[in-house]
C-alpha cells in the first residue's frame, strides 16, 4: 500500500499578504472550511499553504478562492513552466558535467596511450638494458598522477564521502581497486630494494591504473549519453508547452502575452498553424485540431463553439477564439507530465530482489576481493604470490558492476512510460505496468468502450411522399434549441448531412415527451409515442411498422410530426466504434480472452458481442454489480483487466487486477485506474498490454544479464578458473567488461523506444 | 605457512570483518523532523556520497518538506528516488531541492539514489 492516500491530493500554495501568525491562522481556517478540503496547514515563515483535498470536490482554483475570501492572495507559480525551467537548469548542469567528464576522459586516454607503450618496454630485454628501470618507473609515476588526481579524482572523493556515511557505491570499488594497484606501484618505485630483499620483482602497475580509469570513464560517458535519452520523452512533453498566447483584451485589441500571465477567463485567439496556448472552451469559430501529442489520435479532431481545446495541441485549418478554463499545473499537458513523472519515480515489484542485492552488493564484493587476496597469497608460489594476489584483488573489485543491477528496471520503466504517453496510454506506476503484462482476461464495459457511449442517429425514415432532406432541416432547426442528449444526436446527424440551418421560433420543451417549435411557419413536433397521442396525431401504418422494427433492434425511436401529421421516425442507438472489432481481434491474438458486460438485455448484448467477435458476455449487469463480475472472473483464476469509461466504473476498475479508464481526452486524473487511455477507442488497450509485455520482457532480460554478469564475472576475476584452465582475468579487461555491462543494460532498455503498437487504429 | 602468510591471512580476515561490521551493523545517524509553526515537518539533508542524516523520523499525517542539499558533483547522487511516494527527482549540484510529501501510513520507507546504492530511510511514526 502506498503511504499517500489514494483519494486525496496535496497542493502547495504560495500565499501573499500575510503579516503575522494570526493571518496564517485566518488563511488556514478559510482553507479548511472550503468544500473538499481535508486538512490545511499554513506556514507563516515560508508563506506556504499545504492543503490536502479531494480532487473531485476541490481544485487549486477553488483553494485559491478560499484564500482570496480570507483577504489574502495566491502567487501563481505556473507550475509547469517552472518545471520546464527546472528541467532546463538540470539539463544545463548535465551538459556541463558531460563536457567535464569528456575532458577528464580524453586526458586519461592521452596519458594511458603514453604509459602503455612505455610499460611494454620492460617486456623487451634489449630495450631494458639501455633504460634505467628506476627512472622509467618514476617517469610512469609522474604520467599516472594526473590520471588519478584529475581524471579519476571523483572516484576517490565519492568513495571517501560514501565511506564516511557508511555507504559504498561503485566508485568505492574503482577507488579501492585502482588505489591498491597505484600504491603498490609507488612502493615498488620508491623502495625497490625492499621488494628484492623479499625475493620479489618490484613490478609496477601504472598502465593498469591508467587504463582502468580511462575505460571506466568511457563507460560513464556512454552511459550518461544513453541515460539522457531515457528521459527524452518527458522533456519532449514539457517542450510542447506554448510560450505565448494571443490574448484578446475586452477592448478588442489583441496582444501576445507570455503564457505565465494568461489568466482564467481570458479570451485567446488561435490562427491556423498555431499551437493552442492552454486549456479552454471555444467561444467562436471552428477548426480541426491535431491532438496527437496528447491523445495519440492521429486524425485531427473537428472543433466548434462550445468544444474543449487543450494546450499544446496544434490548430490546423480554421481560426477560433477560446475562453481559458485552466492554466499552469491544472492543464491537461501539465497533468500528463505529472503522471508520467510519477510513474517514472515508482518502483516495480519485480525490482525487489535487485534492490535487496544492490543494497549489500559493494561491501560484499569488497569482502570477496579481500578473501581473494588472502587465498592467492597463501596458495600461489612464493615468488609470484604478491603480484597475483594483487591483480586478482583488483580484477574482482573492478569487474563487479552494481550499476547494471541498479539500471535494469528504472531505465526500462522510464522509456516505456514515456513511450506510452506518446500513444495516449498513461501508466500510473511501475506496478500497473507489471500487472498489465500478466493479464489474460480483458473485461469490457460495453457502453463507452466498445460503443461510443452516446446516442447516434442510425435511421431516418420518412412517410411516403415526404422529402427527407427538407424534413431533416425542419427537425434539426427544432432540435438545435433543445439540450436533450437525443436532440444532440439528431443535430449531429443533420450537421453530418450538411443540412442548412433554419431559424425556429416558439420553442417549448414538453417534459418527458419531447419538444415543439415553429419552423418555416409550420408547427413541428418531435418526441416519443406519448407526445403523438397527447397531441392527437395518428401514426400511419407504414411508419408504425418501421418504428416497431426499430424497437425490435433495441433502438430508441423519435416520432416527427409536421402540421399535425406524422411524417417520419428516427432510430437512435449507441453504435459500436469502427475500431472496436479490430482491437478485440488483436487482443485475442495476444492470447487474451475478451469478455463483455453490459446493463442491456441479453438480446442486445448478444447482438453487439457477435458484431465484435466476443463469445462470452454478461448481460443485465446493474452498475452496482460490475465489481462483482470482475470478482467472478478472478475466482476463475484469471488476471483481469477491466476497461471502463471511468464514470460509474470506479469500483470495478479498482477491483480488477488492473483498471484501464478511457478518458476520452477530458480527464487524466482518474484515481481508480492503473492506466488511463487518452484516446476513446479500444486500440489503447492493445497498446497498453503489448507495451507492458515488451517492457517486462526487457526488464527480465536486463535483470538476467546483470545477475549473470556479476555471478560469473566475479568468480572468474577471482581466479576460480585458474586451477582448471590457467585463466586469469587482467584488471584492464575487467574494466572494459564492467563499462560494457551497464551500457548494454541501458541500450537494451532504449530498444523500447522502437515499440510500436500492433497496428495503428 | 610462513610468517607473512599468517600476517596476510589474519589481517585480511580482520579487514573483512571490519567491512561487514562497518557497512552493515554499525549505528547510523538519525534525525527527527523539526515541526515549524505551521505544522510542516522540515528536515535538511546533505547529499555527499550518502545522505546525512540517513534515517529521518517524521510523524504521519503531517506534510513533510525534505530539503536535499547536494554538496557534490558526483553523478552517483544526481537522482533521488522515493518509490513509495512515486518521487523521482534530479538533484542539481550545490543546490537545495525541495521534496514534499504527506506520509499517511506508519512504516519504514527507503529512499535511494538512481542506482540504489546510496540509501536512506524515512521512518514514519
Ligand atoms: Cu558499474
Amino acid at each position: 500500500m502506498s503511504p499517500t492516500s489514494e483519494n486525496t491530493e496535496t497542493a502547495t500554495l504560495d500565499i501573499e499578504g500575510m503579516t503575522c501568525a494570526s493571518c496564517a491562522a485566518a488563511v488556514e481556517k478559510s482553507l479548511s472550511r472550503a468544500p473538499g478540503v481535508q486538512s490545511a496547514l499554513v506556514n507563516f515563515a515560508t508563506e506556504k499553504a499545504t492543503v490536502q483535498y479531494l480532487p473531485g470536490q476541490a481544485s487549486p482554483s477553488t483553494l485559491k478562492e478560499a484564500v482570496v475570501n480570507a483577504g489574502y492572495g495566491v502567487v501563481e507559480r505556473a507550475l509547469d513552466t517552472s518545471a520546464a525551467d527546472r528541467q532546463a537548469e538540470i539539463d544545463r548542469q548535465k551538459a556541463l558535467a558531460y563536457a567535464k567528464l569528456k575532458r577528464r576522459f580524453w586526458v586519461a586516454v592521452g596519458l594511458a596511450a603514453v604509459i602503455m607503450p612505455l610499460s611494454m618496454l620492460m617486456l623487451w630485454p634489449a630495450a631494458m638494458q639501455r633504460v634505467n628501470t628506476q627512472w622509467l618507473n618514476y617517469g610512469l609515476l609522474l604520467l599516472t598522477l594526473p590520471v588519478l588526481l584529475y581524471s579519476g579524482r571523483e572516484f576517490y572523493s565519492s568513495a571517501w564521502n560514501g565511506f564516511r556515511h557508511r555507504s559504498a557505491n561503485m566508485d568505492t570499488l574503482i577507488a579501492v581497486g585502482t588505489g591498491a594497484a597505484f600504491l603498490y606501484s609507488v612502493a615498488a618505485t620508491v623502495a625497490p630494494g625492499f621488494f628484492m630483499r623479499h625475493g620479489l620483482i618490484p613490478e609496477v602497475y601504472y598502465d593498469t591504473t591508467a587504463t582502468i580509469i580511462a575505460l571506466i570513464l568511457l563507460g560513464k560517458l556512454l552511459e550518461l549519453r544513453a541515460k539522457t535519452q531515457t528521459s527524452a520523452a518527458i522533456r519532449g512533453l514539457m517542450g510542447l508547452q506554448a510560450k505565448t498566447a494571443r490574448v484578446v483584451r475586452p477592448g478588442g485589441q489583441e496582444m501576445d502575452v507570455p503564457i505565465e500571465q494568461v489568466q482564467l477567463g481570458d479570451v485567446v485567439l488561435v490562427r491556423p498553424g498555431e499551437k493552442v496556448a492552454t486549456d479552454g472552451v471555444i467561444t467562436e469559430g471552428q477548426s480541426a485540431v491535431d491532438e496527437a501529442m496528447l491523445t495519440g489520435e492521429s486524425l485531427p479532431v473537428a472543433k466548434k463553439a462550445g468544444d474543449a481545446v487543450f494546450g499544446a495541441t496544434l490548430n490546423k485549418t480554421g481560426a477560433f477564439r477560446f475562453r481559458v478554463t485552466k492554466v499552469g499545473a491544472d492543464t491537461m499537458l501539465a497533468q500528463i507530465v505529472k503522471l508520467v513523472e510519477d510513474a517514472q519515480g515508482s518502483r516495480a515489484p519485480i525490482q525487489r530482489l535487485a534492490d535487496k542485492v544492490s543494497a549489500i552488493f559493494v561491501p560484499t564484493v569488497v569482502v570477496i576481493a579481500i578473501l581473494t587476496f588472502v587465498l592467492w597469497f597463501d596458495l600461489a608460489p612464493v615468488a609470484t604470490r604478491l603480484p597475483l594476489a594483487l591483480t586478482n584483488f583488483v580484477a574482482v573489485l573492478i569487474i563487479a558492476c552494481p550499476c547494471a543491477l541498479g539500471l535494469a528496471t528504472p531505465t526500462a520503466i522510464m522509456v516505456s512510460t514515456g513511450k506510452g504517453a506518446e500513444y495516449g496510454v498513461l501508466i500510473r506506476n511501475a506496478e500497473a505496468l507489471e500487472k498489465a503484462h500478466q493479464v489474460n482476461t480483458v473485461l469490457l464495459d460495453k457502453t463507452g468502450t466498445i460503443t461510443r457511449g452516446e446516442p447516434t442517429v442510425t435511421d431516418f425514415l420518412t412517410a411516403p411522399g415526404q422529402d427527407a432532406a427538407s424534413l431533416l432541416q425542419l427537425v434539426a432547426a427544432l432540435e438545435r434549441q433543445s439540450e436533450h442528449p437525443l436532440a444532440e444526436a439528431v443535430v449531429r446527424y443533420a450537421d453530418a448531412q450538411a443540412a442548412p440551418a433554419l431559424p425556429a421560433t416558439d420553442f417549448r420543451a414538453i417534459e418527458g415527451k419531447g419538444a415543439a417549435a415553429t419552423v418555416n411557419g409550420q408547427a413541428v413536433l418531435i418526441g416519443n409515442q406519448r407526445l403523438l397521442q397527447d397531441e392527437n396525431v395518428a401514426l400511419p401504418a407504414d411508419l408504425l411498422q418501421q418504428s416497431e422494427q426499430l424497437l425490435n433492434q433495441a433502438k430508441t425511436v423519435l416520432y416527427v410530426a409536421v402540421a399535425g401529421q406524422a411524417v417520419a421516425v428516427i432510430g437512435v442507438a449507441d453504435v459500436v466504434r469502427e475500431t472496436s472489432k479490430a482491437a478485440i481481434q488483436q487482443l485475442q491474438a495476444l492470447g487474451i480472452e475478451v469478455v463483455m458486460m453490459t446493463g442491456d438485455n441479453a438480446q442486445t448484448a448478444a447482438k453487439v458481442a457477435a458484431q465484435v467477435g466476443i463469445t462470452r458476455y454478461f448481460a443485465e449487469v446493474l452498475p452496482s454489480g460490475k465489481a462483482a463480475k470482475v470478482k467472478e472472473l478472478q475466482a476463475e483464476d484469471r488476471t483481469v483487466a477491466m476497461v471502463g469509461d471511468g464514470i460509474n466504473d470506479a469500483p470495478a476498475l479498482a477491483q480488477a487486477d488492473i483498471g484501464l479508464a478511457m478518458g476520452g481526452g477530458t480527464d487524466v486524473a482518474m484515481e481508480a485506474a492503473g492506466i488511463t487511455l487518452m484516446r476513446s477507442d479500444l486500440q489503447g488497450v492493445v497498446t497498453a498490454i503489448a507495451l507492458s509485455r515488451q517492457t517486462i520482457r526487457t526488464i527480465k532480460q536486463n535483470l538476467f544479464f546483470a545477475f549473470v554478469y556479476n555471478t560469473l564475472g566475479i568468480p572468474i576475476a577471482a581466479g576460480l578458473l585458474y586451477p582448471f584452465f590457467g585463466w586469469l582475468l587482467s584488471p584492464m579487461l575487467a574494466a572494459g567488461a564492467m563499462a560494457l555491462s551497464s551500457l548494454s543494460v541501458l541500450t537494451n532498455s532504449l530498444r523500447l523506444k522502437g515499440f510500436a503498437p500492433v497496428s495503428k487504429g | 605457512m610462513d610468517s607473512s602468510e599468517i600476517i596476510v591471512t589474519v589481517a585480511g580476515l580482520v579487514l573483512a570483518a571490519f567491512v561487514i561490521w562497518y557497512f552493515f551493523f554499525s549505528t547510523r545517524q538519525t534525525a527527527s523532523a523539526v515541526s515549524s509553526s505551521g505544522g510542516v515537518q522540515e528536515v535538511d539533508i546533505t547529499v555527499k556520497g550518502g545522505y546525512s542524516p540517513d534515517v529521518i523520523e517524521v510523524e504521519r499525517g503531517k506534510p513533510v518538506q525534505l530539503h536535499f542539499y547536494r554538496d557534490e558533483e558526483n553523478s552517483c547522487s544526481e537522482e533521488l528516488l522515493m518509490p513509495d511516494f512515486s518521487i523521482r527527482r534530479d538533484l542539481p549540484a550545490f543546490q537545495t531541492t525541495l521534496v514534499e510529501l504527506l506520509p499517511q501510513e506508519a512504516g519504514r520507507f527507503d529512499f535511494t539514489c538512481g542506482m540504489g546504492m546510496l540509501r536512506g530511510t524515512l521512518v514514519v511514526k
